[in-house]
């Protein structure tokens, strides 16, 4: 029965052939149940050769499958077999279980996008490369699944490639990786070189007769490669902008599978680490350290973000720096076990935040979100056990094993042990808190995805002091106007009144001069002049009037629009949109919103969530504490651990560190519960935008890369392209050109020849004359 | 007496005078019998040593030599007409495609 194993990476590969022939042809939602059932036949196979592994005897379950000899070269050969044992049936069980659902929801997340079957393309070959990772029985051929999983990742997280965010995600997705892949050749030539073969078997088999020095290389160097894959500190960076994938994308291989594939490789060569453990304990310090840094690091930036998708990111990174803190304390028992309900819960979280976004409009931001409780009833209440399973509440899943890996590491003693132990518990701390924010944020409190956000508000707030200026510029143009006409008027009346007196001054000569010719006259002109000057005076003093009024009402305009706007130059910070103020400005987005209504997802999605609820639930069961028997994880991974670890701490204080860790997550929980459900305290306190900003580190890789280190690498490229190559084409230059040289030497001229042949000959007689005769 | 050193001495002469007509001469066909005069020289060599020690290997050597000598001369004859045929005349200076 083990012999289903050829089966297992088949089908995948099989749906992901058929898809790319008539992939488009069989369209929407067909191309997806056929990658769907691809990868659920490959679920089968597994189940299939877990129960063949299960009836071998437990020494014999190590087989190893060969298809073919792959590279041959002397006493150096690397065949392309498949490791079948307890760990890769364990890794391939939910790689494919978790897998399968995932395919599902993604017929239902993906409905109406174009390149539809392109998307499960990509999902059936990664699957395949997955697998092959997984079961491959030496460095080379988990290296081929390795970089197959890496290029999918690329290709999905840059699905949406038409927006150059995307794109850029997925190359720095790539070329991050491409460092830490650098680790794990390094580490494979040096396998080849030290040891000759790059087996596990055979590597873990002789990791006791390696030096220190090739031990601790071949461990952090292979460790330089887990740092890319699975997301640790330095290399983590990439995964945060994963997220620009679709969230099914996310959870398979950004969460659940590919990103743990980094710890997998450290269990497949725990050989090398139990050697360390025993006589280089340094080199476990340091995966421990970076597993615990990566945890506390990540869950500090975890807190401040707005983006549902990026606190599942930054959690996820905190979780596998959980799994490496494991490795690094040699119980890789409970870094498997960490992995298998990680899987399931953040598998469990992604799939669920993908059905709000789905519900939302394709919005990610939590502030937005609220009272989504009653809205997206299954949605809501599987993404709660998620919660409740990764805060570390007992009796979820991730209570178990999370409390197994800080027992690891309080195991390993001394104040190295405890400091490990303290920061893994502060983690945990803090993944209760933020990841109770988010629930908090997304599913309780009111609904207020109309409502503006902060942003928004601001947003509204400069559209109308804008609006307020233009309205007092205009104003202040009328009045000036206004005032205009005023002068005019005035200047019109003063006219006016010389007219007049002129009129008077002109009677009483006219009177003078020609009283007697004229007298009748006299009076007709007095009458016309004064009427004349009357009208005049009357006209001037009505536009006076006139304007008076315009300059009154346009004064009295300006002073308005004035004091609105100095009222509204400094709105408090988040003030409340008013109606009737502001409130007309909100941006057009806000609008959208609030004529969309949220709705629950179709069975596709709800399906797979109830699953892994469930899985969530009862994920713990594999490895309960409490007695020997129920270690069954344990038991099933001995055939593949080296080493049968014990721990050193009594009952008693696992007990207490048990009841130790649910008091800081339970701390944790509440302290959410203050600030995010009952508003005690204002979040901006803990938000800080460092921490949104992820203690700039990414900025400050660009900038160093853009900088100095472009420079650098500058400077590298030269060294190679003329140092290096220098050499090589050096030598080849130096041929040709005493070829060139030499060439002369050839005439074509036979007596020439002739007379070198005779002097040659002559030559030799004379020395072997004088020869004869010493 | 006849000694081989007779023989000796008359070999180098006959082969000094061939080396040089080699050397010093431009029609192919008397580089031929230079050539020629140069095995025959050593021929000789072979003989009066074989006659002075009383050894047959060195008449059998001969033997050979003649036979290898007849069989340059029929391929370097061919190569010579072969070359009048295309060219006027045939000096050895004039040939030197082969020039590096």
């Amino acid at each position: 029965m083990v012999d289903f194993v050829y089966l297992v990476p088949l089908f995948p590969l099989l749906g992901f052939i058929s898809l790319m022939l008539v992939g488009r042809r069989l369209g929407e939602p067909a191309a997806g149940y056929l990658a769907t059932a691809a990868c659920g036949g490959a679920f089968a196979s597994t189940v299939v050769t877990f129960f063949g592994i299960r009836g071998l005897e437990e020494e014999e379950r190590q087989v190893t499958k060969t298809l073919f000899n792959w590279v041959i070269a002397g006493d150096f050969g690397v065949d392309v077999a498949f490791l079948v044992d307890p760990l890769s049936v364990a890794m391939m069980l939910f790689v494919t279980g978790i897998g399968t659902l995932i395919h599902l929801y993604s017929v239902g997340y993906m409905h109406g996008d174009p390149n539809f079957s392109k998307f499960f393309i990509y999902l059936n070959m990664f699957v395949f490369s997955m697998l092959i990772l997984v079961l491959g029985d030496n460095l080379l051929l988990t290296f081929l699944g390795w970089e197959g999983v890496g290029a999918c990742s690329y290709f999905l997280v840059s699905f949406w490639f038409t927006e150059e965010k995307n794109a850029m995600a997925g190359k720095k997705a790539f070329v991050t990786n491409r460092v830490g892949d650098w680790g794990f050749m390094v580490a494979t030539f040096l396998a080849f070189a030290t040891i000759g073969s790059i087996d596990y078997l055979t590597i873990n088999g002789t990791a006791a007769q390696l030096s220190t020095p090739v031990l601790a290389a071949l461990i952090l160097l292979l460790f330089v490669g887990v740092m890319g894959k699975s997301a640790q500190f330095p290399l983590y960076l990439w995964l945060p902008d994963a997220m620009a994938g679709p969230t099914p994308v996310s959870a398979l291989i950004h969460a659940a599978t590919m990103v743990t594939s980094g710890v997998y490789l450290l269990t497949r060569v725990n050989g090398l680490i139990y050697e360390a453990l025993l006589h280089a304990q340094w080199v476990t310090n340091i995966i421990a350290w970076v597993g615990v840094g990566t945890a506390f690091f990540a869950a500090t930036i975890a807190i401040a973000q707005t983006d549902i998708k990026k606190v599942l990111a930054y959690s996820t990174v905190s979780q596998l720096g959980y799994m490496v803190l494991a490795v690094g304390s040699g119980v890789f028992v409970a870094a498997i076990f960490h992995m298998i309900t990680h899987a399931f819960f953040k598998a469990l979280l992604f799939l669920g935040s993908g059905s709000v976004i789905h519900g939302m409009d394709d919005d990610q931001d939590m502030r937005r979100y609220g009272g989504l409780r009653k809205l997206m009833p299954i949605t809501s209440a599987t993404f709660i056990i998620g919660w409740l399973a990764i805060a570390g509440v007992p009796p979820f899943a991730g209570f178990w094993s999370k409390d197994e890996i800080l027992l690891s590491a309080w195991d390993l003693g001394g104040l190295n042990g405890k400091l490990l132990w303290f920061f893994g518990l502060i983690t945990a701390l803090m993944t209760a808190f933020y990841m109770s924010r988010q629930v908090f944020m997304t599913f309780y409190g009111d609904y207020r995805f109309g409502d503006p956000d902060a942003d928004e508000v601001d947003e509204a707030w400069a559209a109308y002091l804008a609006h307020a200026q233009d309205a007092k510029l205009e104003a202040g143009t009328a009045a000036d106007d206004a005032i205009e006409a005023h002068t005019k008027a005035v200047a019109a009346l003063e006219t006016a009144r010389e007219a007049y007196v002129d009129a008077q001054i002109e009677l009483s000569q006219a009177a003078d001069e020609e009283a007697t010719v004229a007298a009748q006259k006299v009076v007709d002109a007095k009458s016309t002049a004064v009427d004349k000057a009357e009208a005049a005076e009357e006209k001037a003093q009505a536009a006076r009037d006139e304007a008076g009024a315009v300059a009154k009402a346009a004064s009295q305009a300006d002073a308005d629009a004035r004091s609105e706007a100095s009222r509204r130059v400094e709105p408090a910070p988040g003030e409340q949109l008013t109606a009737g103020a502001a409130s007309e400005f909100v941006p057009a987005a806000v609008k959208q919103r609030a004529e969309h209504h949220p709705h629950e997802s179709n069975w596709q999605m709800t399906t797979p969530l109830v699953v892994l609820a469930v899985l969530s639930i009862f994920g713990g069961l594999l490895n309960l504490p409490f007695t020997s028997d129920l270690h069954f994880l344990e038991h099933w991974l001995e055939p593949s651990i080296v080493f049968e670890h014990k721990f050193a701490a009594s009952g008693l204080t696992k007990w207490i560190l048990a009841i130790v860790s649910i008091v800081a997550g339970g701390i944790g929980i509440m302290g959410a519960v203050m600030i995010y459900l009952k508003h005690n305290a204002d979040p901006k306190k803990i938000e800080k935008p460092i921490l949104l900003d992820a203690w700039g580190y990414d900025r400050a890789v660009s900038a160093f890369m853009g900088g100095p280190g472009a420079k650098m690498f500058e400077g590298i490229a030269w060294l190679d392209a003329n140092i290096v190559d220098g050499m090589v084409n050096g030598t080849g230059s130096f041929v040709r050109g005493s070829g060139s040289a030499v060439r002369r030497l050839q005439s074509g001229l036979v007596r020439s020849y002739a007379l070198g042949i005779t002097l040659g000959s002559v030559a030799l007689l004379a020395w072997f004359l004088v020869r004869v005769a010493a | 007496m006849l000694t081989p050193t007779y023989y000796l001495v008359l070999s180098a002469l006959v082969f000094s005078i061939g080396a040089v007509g080699v050397l010093v001469r431009r029609n192919p066909l008397v580089m031929f019998m230079c050539v020629e005069l140069m095995l025959n020289a050593v021929n000789l060599t072979f003989i009066g040593l074989a006659w002075g020690l009383n050894d047959i290997g060195g008449q059998v050597s001969v033997f050979f030599v003649m036979v290898v000598a007849a069989a340059e001369v029929v391929v370097g004859l061919a190569i010579v007409v072969a070359i009048m045929r295309r060219r006027d005349g045939a000096t050895a200076d004039d040939l030197s495609v082969l020039r590096g």
